[in-house]
């Protein structure tokens, strides 16, 4: 295992290899943020955008305009994936790694790549022209395999199509020209659905039928704060990131909290391996998440609210721009929205750079902050103190849009959709060995039978409902239902034929986990690695029959002792596999024979020694005479 | 929580016995006063609660919580030494030991060593099934009165804390992020920060475990002699209640 040396500080050699950098330019990109060190990510990722590279003196320069010491901006710099204090390529070329990506053929995309640029995944070109990495699902699971080439995306890559990427890329072509010679002749809206294609396979009656434009808000602006949390309330709308907690209660915590100010944050940070029904409202409908986000912020007093858009959808930045630009000039946001004295509302867009865990409200909120990406101690709850220790309300974009919704439909027709305690339609980005992949919006309570009818998947062998942090069932509880008392999802249903081996699978969700663990509190920074190494051992045929014992055993001290949702949800790979599909597991276990565990390897123990003296070892190594 | 007053405070159980607490205190700094010890390693008399190790996690109205950050709440059942929550509690320090390289018997900081004496409390002894991730972190000597080893680091922060909070200075800071995230210093190395042998952050009392080392100091304590030498840590804090 690579030990952590990657962050430089005292062992950091490399410097950005282009031109140093002039204090100048940098005092300029942090003047352009107000010097403010709540907007340490947005600082970053512009000087990450412009030099390839966040090398150890910017870092002092950056830590003198803002106010902050260099260890504090080196350790947001080093918490980001997309960030690096090593040079990166003018292209960087990041393949998306997901398990979906991989069964669709990521690797054969990969060797094109490497082939053709000459690098091998991991790699940076001596010229400072290319980076070639993986990086975990980017959120285009309904057309993998994907990848992004800086801030552009390209979708069901081929070898053929890779191959032609690389080479347009190395015959000086931008990345944008990959996607139209008229790139930039195309609107904000035109370029991304260029890029990815949305997938719209359901359209439900609340977010994906046709919806007029603001009518919610207007509503709202008529009503008093208090009917628009009561009307909230009563349609029984639940968080539909994955949480589910009910966004009625949510918002009158948080407008009965007493402050100077309030703010309302868009969760726009799906990360759940095979989610990716966020991307299709926040490209299908941009005006009703805002109109959403607005609602919200009359009902809670809030005049400042934020977009905090995942640094994989980089591609829909410009859209969104546009959209609240429009909307301020339209008088939907700013001052006195609809003519109404008071209501005041604007919005900024916060990019996150790479970091699943900043989906956790807390960490979100840390994020905006410029700090790392780390979930905050509760209590106190964002409700109460949240950004900036004002009451915050954090929701999530589908949530948002079924406010705005239920604002102009009421609250009666939302919730007589769907079941008890599981009111209206929720949009599932549905993936994998099925013939439609893309999205579903339908009402909560349809069985897993009927959705696998519905996307061509009815000869799944397993289904993940809820992505890795979710539920994996097998064929014998595809009966069950989709709610939040059955099974729960935020979203993603990920679907595996039978040719596929739910170990890899689980391993890969272990990687997963570990990649994204903040590594703030210990059982999720080291237990989720032990809980890794210990699946590749079943994976090599080196388990004994007590490893089972093991895996439940660690798995219920890191879902126990870990301090944020992510820890609390990380085993459940392996313990919803050991629970469905035991004969996984008991196929490739054997009883030791000795008593001695197999996956000791003497040879692998003693290999240092043998390095430091330079010689080998008279009992181990059989051909030493020779 | 609304009767009660702030002043005459009110009462929790930690393991059936009764605590006092006021409002606003932590379970932990309850306990503590009461002489009830709950263990923990990143929490640090006089520091910020940071709530990381986890060793303190307790049970509190059905839910496992971490006592040094969550709040004590009136008549609440608060159960602490129980063989479950003892069980999680050592699976977590050897995780603390298996992530880095802890040889106690090489080790200037052995029987000073709060992780060796949070071991030898919870009574770890039996064989180990974790992994050993054996890092390979480069040593700094730089500075000239101080040395560090971040191999025996356990990311408690607490140098962190007292280098911002008490010295006023930031010399540590984390970087990076997972299994990766680890204590640096504000510069190249230790001699490029403002570090001084003198400050709170590098008094022995702060760093649990031998990665911050004096210079010149080692060994004056013989073995035998040392801290956890004379009881098991967190005597001093049950010592109260006797």
């Amino acid at each position: 295992m690579d030990n952590g040396q990657k962050t430089g500080n005292g062992i950091s050699t490399a410097i950005c290899g282009t031109a140093p950098v002039s204090a100048e330019e940098i005092d300029a990109i942090c003047a352009q943020f107000g010097n403010d060190k709540h907007r340490m990510l947005d600082i970053l990722r512009e000087v990450q955008d412009r030099y390839r590279c966040i090398a150890p003196a910017t870092m002092d320069h950056i830590a003198a305009a803002t106010g902050l010491t260099r260890i504090e901006v080196e350790g947001v710099a080093s918490f980001y994936s997309f960030l690096s204090l090593t040079p990166k390529g003018r292209v960087t070329i990041r393949l998306c790694d997901d398990i979906v990506d991989r069964f669709s053929g990521l690797s054969e995309v990969a060797c094109a790549f490497e082939d053709e640029l000459g690098l091998k995944v991991g790699e940076t070109s001596n010229d400072g022209a290319f980076s070639l990495e993986y990086t975990p699902c980017i959120g285009m699971c309904d057309q993998a395999p994907a990848a992004m080439v800086n801030d552009i995306v390209l979708t069901k890559l081929t070898p053929e199509t890779a191959r032609s990427a690389a080479q347009a890329l190395k015959a000086g072509r931008s990345p944008e020209q990959l996607i139209s010679d008229r790139f930039e002749a195309l609107t904000p809206s035109e370029r991304a659905l260029h890029m990815v294609d949305n997938n719209i396979r359901h359209a439900g009656e609340v977010l994906l039928g046709p919806v007029p434009e603001d009518a919610g808000l207007a509503k709202a602006a008529t009503i008093t704060p208090t009917q628009i949390i009561s009307a909230i309330e009563e349609s029984g709308l639940r968080g539909c990131g994955g949480a589910g907690f009910t966004t009625g209660r949510k918002w009158r915590f948080a407008a009965s909290e007493r402050a100077e100010k309030h703010f309302v944050i868009c969760n726009a940070d799906e990360g759940e391996p095979g989610t990716f029904k966020d991307r299709v409202l926040l490209t299908e409908r941009p005006h009703l998440l805002i109109e959403g986000m607005t609602i919200a912020a009359r009902a809670v007093g809030a005049r400042e609210g934020i977009l905090y858009l995942r640094g994989e959808y980089v591609y829909l930045r410009e859209l969104l721009l546009q959209v609240l630009e429009e909307r301020r000039w339209r008088g939907l946001l700013g001052k006195d929205i609809l003519g109404v004295k008071g209501f005041d509302f604007d919005i900024r867009l916060q990019l996150g750079a790479g970091a699943y865990i900043c989906g956790e409200e807390g960490a979100l909120i840390s994020s905006c902050e410029g700090l790392p990406g780390e979930p905050k101690t509760r209590p106190p709850f964002p409700v109460n103190r949240g950004y900036l220790g004002y009451p915050t309300v954090v929701n999530n974009v589908e949530t948002f849009c079924h406010a705005a919704r239920i604002l102009d439909k009421g609250a009666a027709w939302f919730n007589a959709m769907g079941m008890e305690g599981s009111h209206g339609t929720k949009l599932f980005s549905v993936c994998g060995d099925c013939l439609n992949p893309g999205i579903y919006e339908l009402p909560y309570g349809h069985t897993v039978w009927e959705l696998l009818a519905m996307v061509g998947g009815e000869d799944a062998a397993a289904v993940q409902v809820g992505g890795p942090s979710g539920t994996m069932i097998a064929r014998d509880s595809f009966h069950r239902k989709l709610t939040f008392d059955d099974l729960a999802t935020g979203g993603a249903i990920i679907v595996f034929n039978g040719e596929r081996n739910v170990l890899e699978i689980v391993e890969y969700y272990m990687s997963f986990f570990v990649h994204e663990s903040c590594g703030y509190c210990t059982p999720c920074r080291v237990g989720n690695v032990f809980l890794q190494k210990a699946i590749q051992k079943f994976r090599k045929g080196l388990a004994n029959p007590e490893d089972i014992d093991y895996l439940k055993d660690l798995s219920g001290t890191i879902i126990e002792t870990s301090r944020c949702g992510l820890g609390m949800t990380s085993p459940n790979p392996v313990l919803t596999t050991l629970k469905n599909f035991p004969l996984v597991y008991s196929a490739v276990i054997k009883p030791s024979k000795d008593g001695i565990r197999d996956t000791f390897d003497i040879q692998s123990a003693i290999d240092g020694a043998r390095k430091i003296a330079k010689r080998r070892s008279y009992i181990f190594d059989k051909d030493f005479t020779q | 929580m609304s009767g009660t007053k702030k002043e005459t405070g009110f009462t929790f159980t930690i393991d059936g016995v009764e605590i006092t607490a006021y409002a606003g205190q932590t379970i932990m700094e309850a306990a503590d006063e009461a002489g009830v010890y709950i263990p923990r390693l990143c929490d640090h008399e006089g520091l910020r609660h940071q709530g990381s190790c986890r060793v303190c996690t307790v049970k509190a109205g059905g839910r496992s919580v971490a006592a040094c950050t969550q709040p004590a709440a009136p008549g609440q059942a608060v159960e602490n030494e129980t063989p479950r929550l003892t069980k999680m509690r050592r699976d977590l320090v050897e995780m603390l030991f298996h992530e880095g390289n802890h040889l106690c018997p090489i080790c200037e900081a052995s029987g000073n060593c709060e992780l060796q004496a949070m071991a030898y409390r919870l009574d770890m002894t039996e064989a180990t099934r974790f992994p050993y991730l054996e890092p390979c972190r480069a040593l700094d000597a730089s500075h000239p009165d101080i040395a560090l080893d971040t191999n025996r680091c356990i990311s408690c922060g607490r140098c962190i804390r007292a280098s911002q909070d008490v010295d006023g200075k930031g010399i540590f800071g984390y970087v990076g992020r997972g299994i990766h995230r680890r204590v640096a210093v504000n510069g190249e190395n230790l001699a490029d920060t403002d570090a001084e042998v003198t400050d709170h952050a590098i008094s022995a009392e702060v760093c649990p475990v031998g990665c911050i080392i004096r210079k010149r100091v080692g060994f004056a304590v013989p073995i035998g002699e040392r801290e956890f030498d004379h009881g098991l840590i967190g005597h001093d804090i049950e010592e109260k209640r006797k």
